[in-house]
């Protein structure tokens, strides 16, 4: 599904990624984990295409078209969906206008006629139930007064009503209680399905207990240097990063 | 390389005026220029009864005496006041007023189809009665006799002056002085027309009251007036909209509103401002200086909605002096500035009476190389126990090349007042951008959507009918100005 090969990408110059590579197949759930400053987020922004981050060498194919080709909300249409690590505010927009115009571009994008109201309200209405989200939660603007639990776990809501194929969590955990993590940890479980791939990118192991992943990768200054099982994740808890940064 | 969110921004901001189109229509001009006889014309052209020309003439002396203010924060060129029309009126109006809708001229009907103001019979807008006003006159007035069944009298000043001289006589000019500023001296001294409205005690208004004011004539300054009366106990929704062709040269727009809200009353005032802004380089746009003004008796209550996105400058602060005990006054505000525009509006809040509350909430949106300003006084006297004021002032820039500037002046003179101010300044920031179309939410749209977001207290205050069309008159706007 998604195939990074040799990526190099800068922001104001300087070098971030250094020649990152990564597979990733439908169904599968990735984990990338590193010290700060191993381009962990700056991974999450190129695949999204964020303004400021200029790819230097190297492709990235997901389903076979040229992702870096596509402007962001292209890529969105193509079914990358990013969980923002911080997300923002959007004063005086409902969640159901904010969806409303999300999954009518969708729509536009594929040819199909906008949905109406009844339509939007009964899938909106399903996703929340299924994330055990209060209704009155479509009604209030976009993130606004949400704490960072409520924001996440948005976040998710706008994953599981948006249906897209490759989610990129960026950090999705860090600022979480053990409860909201839970949570989250429980939507995203709900959401796993055959022809949809996570990349969880995350500092700690705690959110793995839950999200049980297929692949973990080191990242570290800009390259993927070990990949394992789920166990590699429990042995960088133990033993820190420190054995794992020389590269095999 | 994708253009940068300034260069997107910017786009989306530049589109074509709509409603520039100009009619030919015979006109009945006045001759050139200001003086006594002009406004002896004025008065003997419109047959007002000998009082008028008392008002009308005592104005024009205070007004020779005044200067014309620049303290607004933009500039302009001083105004030559003797090179313009005061008074111009389509032939068929001017000559014999139509009685009915039916008799209205079809060129000028054509004008208002154009608008999206169908004066035909069959055609008006349900739930709505207007009264469109071309030039310096009205040429009809919607739904008067199912109105004047329940004693609602709206119509057009010059109406009024003929047919309830009394009424007229009675409160003109007791809100809004002959001589308060120089526009409103100016405009006392040679109103040409504009709506009336008296709602009788304990009567509810059951339809929107609306006039829609269109200048056509060149060189032509536009002065309407404006008074309503709600009686103890009345409501009454009233709303404005205006547009003007495309033109080269400034037109003066100096209306004067007043409203007076009798104890237990409650009047509702909504304007949707699109006067011709001018083009991108600044030549052209209609100078839009305005003083409107209510005074609310006991309990009575005043809101004043405005979307200002018209107008190359508008100078105007809707105001409301709470001069009864418990009266309320509110003030809801979109302004929004592009190219070379330049808004200096807000609002005055004059608490004279106990227990007085006002609230003010003001949007102000500016892109381009516009400036955009709120400037609003609240007053607070010293015999105003638990006087009660909220403000709110918020500021939003697209693009680097724009100015938004915030003046609230509070003066308080009784220590039981309570007066709150909270003031924002910000962009449509990249974070937030890109937050919508990683949602794929293309730019353009986004803006869009952010913008009504941003302005949705306010729009939440215009009458349904017309919060529909302030979106989009927003939207358009601002198109362009995002990429």
């Amino acid at each position: 599904m998604l195939s990074i090969r040799n990526l190099h990408a800068s922001v104001e110059g300087r070098p971030i990624l250094k020649g990152l590579t990564l597979e990733v197949k439908a169904g599968e759930v990735h984990a990338i984990m590193g010290p700060n400053g191993a381009g962990k987020s700056t991974l999450a922004a190129v695949l999204a295409g964020k303004e400021g981050y200029e790819v230097t060498e190297g492709e990235i194919l997901f389903e076979g078209q040229n992702l870096l080709d596509l402007e962001p909300e292209e890529r969105s249409h193509a079914g990358l969906f990013l969980a923002f690590q911080y997300p923002v505010e959007i004063p005086g927009v409902s969640m159901i206008q904010f969806l409303r115009a999300a999954l009518n571009a969708h729509r536009a994008a594929q040819g199909a006629e906008p949905l109406d109201t009844a339509e939007l309200m009964a899938l909106l209405k399903e996703k929340a139930a299924l994330l055990k989200l209060d209704p009155s939660f479509l009604s209030r603007s976009v993130n606004e007064g949400f704490s960072g639990g409520e924001r996440k776990r948005a976040e998710i809501f706008q994953m599981a009503v948006l249906d897209p194929k490759l989610v990129i969590l960026d950090e999705t955990d860090s600022g979480l209680d053990i409860d909201a993590l839970k949570i989250v940890s429980d939507a995203v479980n709900a959401l796993r399905a055959p022809k949809r791939a996570f990349i969880i990118i995350t500092h700690y192991h705690r959110i793995l207990q839950y999200i049980r992943p297929d692949v973990v990768h080191i990242l570290a200054d800009g390259r993927v240097v070990h990949s394992g099982g789920p166990e590699l994740a429990l042995q960088l808890e133990e033993k820190g990063y420190e054995p794992f940064l020389t590269p095999a | 390389m994708q253009p940068t969110q300034d260069e997107v921004l910017t786009q989306h901001l530049t589109r074509e005026y709509e409603w520039g189109f100009e009619a030919e229509l015979e006109q009945e001009l006045a001759p050139k220029g200001l003086n006594e006889e002009i406004i002896e014309f004025i008065w003997s052209k419109k047959n007002e009864p000998p009082f008028m020309l008392d008002f009308r003439l005592r104005a024009f002396r205070a007004w020779k005496e005044m200067k014309e203010p620049h303290w607004l924060n933009g500039r302009y060129d001083p105004i030559d006041y003797q090179n313009a029309y005061y008074y111009a009126a389509p032939k068929s109006v001017s000559e014999n007023r139509p009685k009915s809708l039916d008799e209205v001229d079809p060129e000028i009907r054509r004008i208002f189809d154009r608008l999206g103001i169908p004066l035909h019979e069959q055609e008006i807008l349900a739930g709505v009665a207007v009264d469109a006003v071309l030039d310096s006159v009205s040429v009809a007035t919607t739904y008067k006799e199912r109105l004047a069944q329940m004693g609602i009298l709206f119509c057009s000043m010059s109406e009024a002056l003929e047919n309830y001289p009394d009424l007229v006589k009675k409160y003109l000019g007791t809100v809004v002085p002959y001589n308060d500023n120089f526009f409103a001296a100016l405009n006392s001294a040679v109103f040409s027309d504009g709506s009336f409205v008296y709602v009788p005690k304990g009567v509810r208004c059951p339809l929107e009251l609306s006039t829609y004011f269109r200048i056509n004539a060149r060189n032509t300054g536009q002065f309407e007036r404006t008074l309503i009366i709600a009686d103890e106990g009345a409501y009454v929704s009233y709303l404005e909209g205006c547009t003007a062709p495309k033109r080269s040269e400034h037109q003066l727009h100096a209306a004067v509103v007043e409203l007076v809200a009798l104890p237990n009353s409650y009047i509702k005032y909504s304007t949707v401002q699109n006067w011709y802004p001018g083009d991108k380089e600044g030549r052209g746009g209609v100078f839009n200086f305005v003083t409107k003004r209510g005074i609310a008796q006991e309990n009575a209550k005043i809101s004043w909605t405005q979307v200002e996105t018209g107008s190359a400058i508008t100078w105007k602060y809707p105001s409301v002096i709470l001069k009864g005990d418990n009266s309320v006054g509110e003030f809801y505000s979109v302004a929004v500035t592009n190219n070379h525009q330049q808004a200096d509006t807000g609002t005055k809040m004059i608490h004279i009476g106990k227990n007085t509350r006002s609230r003010i909430v003001s949007k102000g949106i500016s892109a381009g190389k516009s400036n955009n300003t709120y400037r609003g006084l609240v007053q607070v006297s010293p015999r105003a126990d638990n006087a009660r004021n909220f403000s709110q002032c918020d500021s939003l820039l697209i693009g680097s090349d724009c100015g938004a500037h915030t003046f609230p002046y509070v003066e308080v003179k009784n220590p039981t007042a309570i007066v709150e101010h909270e003031a924002t300044t910000s962009k449509i920031g990249e974070d937030i951008l890109f937050y919508c179309n990683q949602r794929g939410i293309p730019t353009q749209e986004a803006v869009e959507l952010i913008i009504n977001g941003y302005c949705q207290e306010v729009l939440a205050h215009l009458p349904l009918e017309f919060a529909v069309e302030a979106r989009k008159l927003l939207a358009i706007s601002l198109e362009g100005s995002v990429g």
